[in-house]
């Protein structure tokens, strides 16, 4: 059976570099459109960095930043500050 | 990019300063005194101190990001007005979903605020206490930020003028008021196993998020952005949510067939509740997104089925009946509909039967079943409605006594035949629509005996008169303006005005 | 089961018989004929005579569907609170075993709804 966490944001221009540094970090994540919003699915496991993001951005970044964008999630979820996490246990 | 200042502390360090020993134990009180209500409902905790915060968000990173967000909405709100966004969005018949929204859902955030606060202050652990009264701010804010954004259609539509009142006495809005009043006159576990776990968690997706996405669609910018804000905070509230049962399971493991139990009625009654939502979806969207059935797939079947898989270990299985829920979502969207339509002239928003391209919507979206059972039923109300001689039911409806919806849901084996189910409980007569409603009825008949049962009430005559026009007033509707059909209505008469004027120029 | 309560939980039923004003509630649904989305419900005095309730109240609930007419009601069949049931119709409604809160369910044999969908 599929173990897929899941993050969903808005489609706005605070969550487009988000959303490409999930797609670069996670190579395993497909990111569904629908209007509004982009639900992306990865099995089992799914990291944003923010290390990426501000690579991206060409600005600090601080991960909870998330908290603007961010519509829903699935799976436990690790937060740090370097990083948002979501994982099921396998 | 300029070296980054490293912070002192740690997200997690700095979150425990905000939630740990702030508090103490009582010297010349006993704390069961202090905190009468943790502990009765039969859950063990031995150590407070294993709770873990998992949304790591300190008061003045909340403060920030909150007032971040009210800025942003508040400025689309005000742009939306300004503009008279209401022109833009697809179609009049859409507001009816929000008409049901503002009367069935935000006054549910409010009962949410009021139910954290409530067990916010009844945890004697710190962690759960603040992790409660941080969500009682953000329902605040929800309820807030809804009945703004919606007062905007308040200036032209009707059936949205008196949300709150109707919330309490409307017969189909006792279905979420009830939902509500019974998760909050549980104890706090239950009540966070019911709104945090089984509704945020497991089912509030289906209500935010495709939903939420329709609006998008349909050009309804006011009510996507305050979802959305709304639903950012609904990830912290998810955690919360998966978080309490964790915390539950791992302390005793005589919990868990009590939060089993939890699982199993709370799922139960929020899928009956988000049958209005399946029909929202499904038949007052005028440009959809989804199916309900998709939705269901989606959100319950893969994210449920994951979700329940990591809670194997603790020896928790999937909620009873999510077979019979999962098969219900091929019908429950028409069914209730249907039930709409046949009383829409005692509800405060309008129905309609679905022009030919969205029955053939419906018809490829649920192949198997919407030609056989639903379609010919609308047609024919179709061609009654043409001929004048639009189809109303004239005889008030038998309710079931535990989620209080007309009992027009069927068996799902046998989709023409109404599913009824009895109790007998201290010589009277208690029915129910399914075995998942009777079940929570048998477990505690004493509370559902109680259950102030719209119908009934009429009946009693405590309802403003003995005649539907006199019970109607008591609701405050506005006769012939909020009730009835689409078709004919001042609704839609406005809006057609608008179209019109939009073709001259 | 019990309530699982900080204290006594003993409260009266909402909806006892006597409530209703000398009427029993009674729930009444038609088989296969979802035009009518649910069951109704009806508060009727006990002493009312059966052929009343199929003369003149059923009428007034179903009369606007289009199998209503064509019911042969002498080959309808009854259940009254899960079990079949062959009315007296010269008997009242209390004579022929309904309670407050009953529920009787009837059958129209060869009528099956709108366009067959039993509707």
């Amino acid at each position: 059976m599929s173990r897929i966490v899941s993050i969903t944001l808005q489609t706005n221009d605070d969550s487009r570099p988000i959303i490409e540094a999930i797609t670069k970090d996670n190579p395993d994540a497909v990111a569904k459109y629908y209007p509004g919003m982009v639900k992306i699915d990865c099995e089992g496991r799914l990291v944003v960095k923010q290390e990426t993001v501000e690579e991206i951005l060409g600005r600090e970044w601080d991960v909870q930043e998330l908290q603007l964008s961010i519509v829903s999630i699935a799976g436990n979820v690790d937060e740090e500050d370097e990083y948002f996490e979501l994982s099921w246990n396998l | 990019m300029a070296a980054k200042r490293k912070k002192k502390l740690g997200l997690k360090q700095r979150y425990s300063m905000l939630t740990r020993g702030l508090d103490w134990e009582t010297s010349y009180q006993k704390m069961d005194d202090v905190f009468p209500y943790d502990n009765y409902e039969g859950i063990y905790i031995h150590d407070w101190e294993g709770w873990e915060d998992p949304f790591r968000l300190t008061m003045d990173a909340y403060w920030k990001f909150q007032s971040e967000k009210e800025k942003k909405l508040y400025a689309v709100i005000d742009s939306f007005a300004q503009n008279n966004g209401h022109l833009g969005i697809t179609d009049a018949r859409y507001v009816n979903a929000i008409k049901l929204f503002l009367t069935g859902v935000s006054p549910l955030e409010y009962q949410a605020a009021r139910g954290f606060t409530h067990v916010g202050r009844q945890f004697r652990g710190v962690g759960p206490r603040v992790a409660c009264q941080m969500q009682a701010l953000d329902e605040l804010r929800h309820v807030q930020t809804q009945v703004h954004s919606m007062s905007h259609y308040n200036k032209y539509f009707d059936g949205l003028h008196s949300a709150p009142h109707m919330h309490d006495n409307v017969w189909y809005l006792s279905v979420p008021k009830s939902f509500f009043d019974d998760a909050r006159t549980a104890g706090p576990f239950e009540f966070l196993t019911s709104i945090s776990f089984a509704f945020e968690y497991v089912l509030t997706n289906l209500l935010f998020v495709p939903f939420m996405s329709g609006a998008a669609f349909n050009g309804d910018m006011a009510t996507v952005t305050f979802g959305f804000s709304a639903q950012s905070d609904e990830a912290r509230h998810m955690t919360l949510g998966l978080e309490v049962i964790k915390f539950m399971l791992e302390q005793d493991e005589r919990n868990v067939p009590i939060v089993q139990r939890w699982m199993d009625k709370w799922f139960w009654r929020g899928t009956r509740m988000l049958s209005l939502v399946a029909m929202m979806m499904d038949y007052m969207l005028p440009k959809r997104v989804m199916s309900w059935r998709e939705a269901w797939d989606i959100y319950f079947t893969e994210a449920g089925g994951a979700l329940f898989k990591d809670l194997e270990r603790y020896g928790i299985k999937p909620p009873k009946y999510a077979d019979i829920a999962t098969k219900e979502a091929e019908h429950i969207s028409h069914q209730a509909w249907h039930i709409f339509y046949n009383y829409t002239h005692a509800a405060a928003f309008h129905t309609w039967v679905p022009d030919k391209e969205e029955l053939d919507w419906l018809s490829e979206k649920y192949p198997d079943t919407f030609d056989k059972y639903y379609r010919p039923r609308l047609e024919y109300l179709d061609k009654e409605e043409k001929a004048g001689r639009r189809f109303y039911n004239d005889t008030l409806p038998m309710l079931c006594q535990v989620c209080q919806i007309p009992m027009g849901f069927t068996d799902m084996d046998d989709p023409t035949t109404i599913s009824f189910k009895v109790s007998e409980y201290k010589d009277d007569k208690y029915h129910t629509c399914s075995n998942g409603c009777k079940d929570i009825f048998d477990h505690e008949p004493m509370k559902y005996v109680q259950a102030w049962l719209p119908v009934h009430q009429i009946y009693q005559g405590n309802c403003g008169g003995s005649e539907m026009e006199d019970v109607l007033k008591w609701y405050k509707m506005n006769l012939g303006a909020d009730n009835l059909d689409y078709n004919g209505s001042p609704d839609q008469k406005l809006w057609d005005e608008w179209q019109a004027h939009r073709t001259k120029v | 089961m019990a309530v699982i309560s900080i204290g006594e939980y003993e409260f009266e039923p909402l909806d006892k018989e006597e409530n209703f004003h000398g009427n029993r509630l009674t729930y009444i649904n038609w088989e296969n004929h979802l035009l009518f989305c649910s069951p109704v419900c009806l508060p009727l005095p006990a002493d009312m005579p059966f052929a009343a309730l199929v003369g003149e109240v059923l009428g007034g609930v179903y009369a606007k569907h289009p199998d209503f007419e064509k019911i042969k009601w002498d080959e309808v069949t009854w259940r009254l609170d899960g079990k079949d049931f062959s009315p007296d119709m010269e008997k009242s409604l209390g004579e022929n075993g309904l309670t407050h809160k009953s529920l009787l369910r009837f059958w129209t044999q060869g009528l099956h709804g709108i366009a067959g969908s039993n509707s």
